[in-house]
C-alpha cells in the first residue's frame, strides 16, 4: 500500500501506540497508515484525545511506537540509536509547539540557530541560516531581542524559524496557533504553507477547520484510528456550483 | 438574494444593456453567483412594468438599453440602508437534516456528521486556496471577491464549528446513558425512581 520513493518524507506504516499494559492498557493509535509527500501540507482533526498529538509526536521520532513502522526520508526510525535519532531531528525534522519551547535566556537568532549548533554547524554560519530563518517567518528586525521582549505571536513566529531552519525536510506543528489571535494566526498558516510551496513536507494537529483548510489534505483521526479524509478539489466549477446559494 | 436590488444598483452606476448587467453583476461577486441571462431579462421586465428603471432607446448594435428612474433610485437607496431580512427562522437543510435524524431511530447521525464534515472542510479547503491566490495577486478589482469570498470562509467554519457541536453533544448523550445503565445494573435501581427502590429494602 505504501509507496517508497525520494519525494515521500514521512510514512507511517500500520502504526499503533499503545499505553499501559494487561487490563489498563489504552490504544491511543491504531494501525494508522500516513504518507506525506515533499511539498505537501497536511493537517490532522480529531477531537481531543482521538490521537492527533500522539500521531505527531511519533512522526518527530519523539516517541516510538508500539508497533508498525515510521520512516523519515525512507530511514526506519526503529533502527535508529538515541543518538542517531536525536541527529535525525535536528537535521531534518522541525518541530512547533504550543507552548513554543523558547529558551528565555537566548536570543531570538540564538534560539533559531540553537539545533544548527549543536549539530556541529559553526557558530556564524548557524548564525546566517537564523536570521534567514526570521526573515522567512518576516521578523528579521526582532533578532537580538530577548523572549520577554515580545510578543505572543512574534515568539510563536520564532518558534517556526527554529522549526524551518537549515534543511528541514518535515515540518511538524501542534496546535501552533492555540494561544494567538485570529490574525497571527493566519501569518503562522502562511509561513507553513510557503514552507510546503518551497517542498518541504508539513503535518499540522489542529481543532480549528479554518487553519485545516490551509492543507492539501486534511486527515481526520477517531478513537486512534483515521476515518477519512479531505482533499482540496481546486475545482472553480465546483466552487461555484457549491456556492450557489 | 435580490437580483432585482442588484440590477438597479447597477443602472445607478450608467444606463446598460442585459449582458452588460450579467457580466457586470458576476465581475463584482466573483462570479459566485452565475446569473442566467433569461433572469436578468424577466429581472428587467419587471422593473420596467413597476417604473423603477425605463428604456433608454438602443445603443445603435441592437441591444435594449435600460435607466434607472428616480424612483428606482430610491428603492436602491432604502436597500442598501437596510438590513438584509433574514428569514425567521433561515431555512437551513443541514439543520433540518439532523433535527429529523436525531429523533428517528435506525439514523446514524455521527456518520451523517462526519460525512457532512469532509464535505464542508473540502469546500473550506476551496474558498481558502482562492482567496489565498486571489489576495496574492493584489489586483484592487478582486476587493469585492474577497468579501465574498471571506463570507464564505466564515459561514462554512461557522457550519464545522456546529457540527463539532452536535457531535459532542451525542457523544455527551450516549456517556450520560451508558452510565445509567451502569449505575442500574449495579445497584439494582432503576435512574428514576429511586424512592421505591429504598422502599423495598
Amino acid at each position: 500500500m505504501s509507496v517508497q520513493g525520494p519525494q515521500q518524507v514521512l510514512e507511517l506504516a500500520k502504526v499503533g501506540r499503545t499505553f499501559g499494559a494487561g487490563a489498563t492498557a489504552v490504544a491511543a493509535l491504531r494501525d494508522v497508515d500516513l504518507t506525506i509527500g515533499a511539498g505537501e501540507f497536511v493537517a490532522v482533526m480529531g477531537p481531543s484525545g482521538s490521537g492527533k498529538s500522539s500521531l505527531l509526536a511519533l512522526a518527530g521520532g519523539l516517541d516510538r511506537p508500539t508497533s508498525g513502522a515510521v520512516f523519515v526520508e525512507s530511514t526506519p526510525l526503529a533502527g535508529l540509536g538515541l543518538n542517531e535519532l536525536a541527529r535525525l531531528r535536528r537535521r531534518a525534522v522541525g518541530y512547533v509547539f504550543q507552548d513554543f519551547n523558547l529558551v528565555p535566556t537566548l536570543t531570538a537568532e540564538e534560539n533559531v540557530a540553537l539545533p544548527l549548533e549543536l549539530d556541529g554547524t559553526s557558530a556564524r554560519k548557524a548564525r546566517r541560516q537564523a536570521a534567514d530563518a526570521l526573515r522567512q517567518v518576516g521578523i528579521p528586525e526582532l533578532a537580538s531581542r530577548y523572549m520577554d521582549q515580545m510578543s505572543g505571536g512574534q515568539q510563536q513566529r520564532v518558534a517556526i524559524a527554529r522549526a524551518i531552519v537549515g534543511q528541514r525536510r518535515l515540518i511538524l506543528a501542534d496546535e501552533p496557533t492555540g494561544a494567538l489571535d485570529s490574525t497571527t494566526g493566519q501569518g503562522v498558516m502562511e509561513v507553513l504553507r510557503s514552507r510546503a510551496d518551497a517542498g518541504a513536507a508539513v503535518m499540522l494537529v489542529t481543532h480549528e477547520a479554518r487553519h485545516a483548510a490551509w492543507a492539501d489534505r486534511v486527515v481526520f483521526l477517531r478513537d486512534g484510528r483515521i476515518i477519512d479524509q479531505a482533499t482540496a478539489m481546486h475545482d472553480p466549477t465546483m466552487l461555484l456550483t457549491q456556492a450557489g446559494l | 438574494m435580490s437580483i432585482r436590488h442588484s440590477l438597479l444598483a447597477l443602472l445607478q452606476d450608467q444606463p446598460r444593456y442585459g449582458y452588460q448587467l450579467r457580466v457586470e453583476f458576476e465581475n463584482r461577486t466573483g462570479a459566485t453567483w452565475p446569473l442566467n441571462i433569461g433572469q436578468v431579462y424577466t429581472t428587467l421586465d419587471r422593473l420596467e412594468r413597476d417604473a423603477l428603471v425605463a428604456k433608454d432607446g438602443d445603443d445603435g448594435e441592437g441591444h435594449v438599453v435600460y435607466s434607472i428612474t428616480p424612483a428606482g433610485q430610491a428603492e436602491v437607496r432604502s436597500w442598501f440602508a437596510a438590513p438584509v431580512e433574514r428569514s425567521n427562522p433561515p431555512r437551513n437543510e443541514l439543520a433540518i437534516k439532523l433535527a429529523l435524524a436525531v429523533t428517528l431511530p435506525g439514523v446514524d447521525v455521527q456518520a451523517i456528521i462526519q460525512a457532512q464534515r469532509v464535505a464542508s472542510i473540502r469546500a473550506l479547503q476551496d474558498y481558502t486556496k482562492a482567496r489565498r491566490d486571489t489576495a496574492a495577486n493584489q489586483r484592487a478589482a478582486d476587493t469585492a471577491w474577497l468579501l465574498v469570498l471571506d463570507s464564505l470562509i466564515f459561514q462554512t467554519e461557522a457550519e464545522v464549528r456546529w457540527l463539532d457541536l452536535c457531535e459532542a453533544r451525542m457523544v455527551q448523550q450516549a456517556q450520560s446513558a451508558a452510565a445509567a445503565t451502569a449505575r442500574k445494573a449495579s445497584n439494582g435501581a432503576t435512574e428514576d425512581s429511586p424512592l421505591n427502590a429504598d422502599a423495598r429494602r
